[in-house]
């Protein structure tokens, strides 16, 4: 069954343009959400949540159109973007106590065992948080209404590595027993690595590849080979093809691979395919 | 149930979850109707994603490895000695399949593979 569902949203801005950007997310999986800074990411978040109003497109959430369903759609989802920066001086208790009459289905023992789980202080006040604490603040807050979709704009950055790893585990706890989805958006690509089940990867606006992290991977194949390789024939397939003094290293389909010997083919990472494709 | 996996390995996670678990049945350290463990949990306790798990499920279970019970998971088959025995030079011969084309690719002779073989066989 499908959590959520984008179809053909627009949205125009001077500098940036969101065209039709459509992905689905099935109940049970973590997709990352992957583009350079100003590739749209944070404003396709912002559009699937109605907090900027899309020019065109649909949004469901659990089969319901969010625009007219807007409040109970919200309900199913725990959002964060970035670490909760608003009201410096009030406790963490306080803000909760705040956000908790947002949400009929707010679970006051899941935010405690959060705040548990993440070493946080409720007495604490939020400027009083390091930037890391700050978003396993707005992590707690987020999962705490019993929400069927976790959204989440860059969760990861501002972690240290064990923190980071923490958190991997939560979310694959989380899908664990396939009823949640969690949509996260991240420049560590590393971390998809780890646990992402599908990946959506947006460039300048539009979404070039959403599909199982494992085909995406495959699909593609690090080439490296000396000057002599590189030739005429050869040269039109590579992709961000980047050469040296000494010879070049390229991106190629897998289904494009030359029959050609001796050249060096070795298995794509998330990050080279990104660095390749955007560089063509 | 041993999995351990290699990220240096240029072999797919799936692939190499693959063949863990089908020598653990073909040894007979998986013996039939075993229950193998949740999908999901295998997902979270290896750190690698729900779909990559379901491949190597998937592969097993077209392999003849393992069957499926609706609700209740998935199981190790039970397989008769000769069958094991044609799973075992089955999976064997695949893998020599793949060996081989590299070592021509190396220009290696079948009669200089046959000698490395014995020499490597008696090491091991």
């Amino acid at each position: 069954m499908e959590i959520l569902s984008v179809q053909n949203l627009n949205k125009h801005y001077p500098k940036l343009d969101l065209k039709n950007v459509s992905f689905n997310l099935e109940q049970g999986y973590i997709m990352g959400f992957i583009g350079r800074n100003g590739a749209g990411k944070t404003t396709t978040i912002k559009s699937i949540m109605r907090l900027v109003h899309p020019d065109s497109g649909m949004v469901t959430v659990l089969g319901k159109d969010f625009a007219a369903e807007e409040f109970s759609c919200k309900q199913q989802i725990g959002l964060v973007l970035g670490q909760v920066s608003y009201y410096p001086t009030k406790k963490i208790s306080v803000i909760a106590d705040v956000t908790r009459r947002f949400y009929p289905e707010w679970d006051t023992n899941a935010f405690v065992s959060y705040l548990k789980r993440f070493d946080l202080d409720p007495d604490k006040t939020v400027k009083e948080l390091s930037d890391g604490m700050r978003v396993k603040f707005a992590l707690a807050l987020a999962l705490s209404h019993n929400a069927r979709l976790l959204i989440l704009d860059e969760p990861t950055s501002g972690l240290d590595p064990v923190s980071r790893d923490d958190l991997l585990e939560l979310f694959q706890e989380l899908i664990e027993n396939s009823e949640r989805s969690i949509l996260f958006s991240t420049q560590i690509t590393s971390d998809l690595e780890k646990c992402a089940d599908f990946i959506t990867y947006i460039k300048k606006g539009e979404i070039i590849a959403s599909t199982s992290k494992d085909d995406l991977v495959n699909s593609y194949k690090i080439v490296k080979g000396t000057r002599v390789q590189l030739t005429e024939t050869l040269l039109p397939r590579l992709i961000g093809c980047k050469k040296n003094d000494f010879g070049f290293t390229a991106l190629m389909r897998t289904d494009d691979l030359p029959t050609v010997d001796g050249l060096e083919v070795a298995p794509a990472d998330l990050e080279s395919i990104m660095i390749h494709i955007e560089k063509e | 149930m041993d999995i351990v996996i290699s990220n240096t390995s240029g072999d797919p996670i799936y692939q190499q979850i693959f063949e863990q678990i089908s020598a653990q049945i073909i040894k007979g350290q998986l013996p039939s109707d075993t229950c193998l463990p949740p999908i999901r949990t295998v997902a979270k306790e290896l750190r690698i994603s729900v779909i990559t798990v379901k491949r190597a499920w998937e592969e097993l279970e077209h392999a003849g490895l393992i069957y499926t019970m609706a609700g209740k998971g998935c199981f190790v088959s039970s397989l008769q000695p000769n069958v094991l025995n044609a799973k075992r030079n089955q999976l064997a011969g695949e893998k020599l399949a793949k060996d081989l084309e590299y070592y021509k690719t190396l220009g290696i002779s079948l009669e200089e593979i046959i000698a490395m073989l014995k020499k490597n066989y008696d090491k091991g």
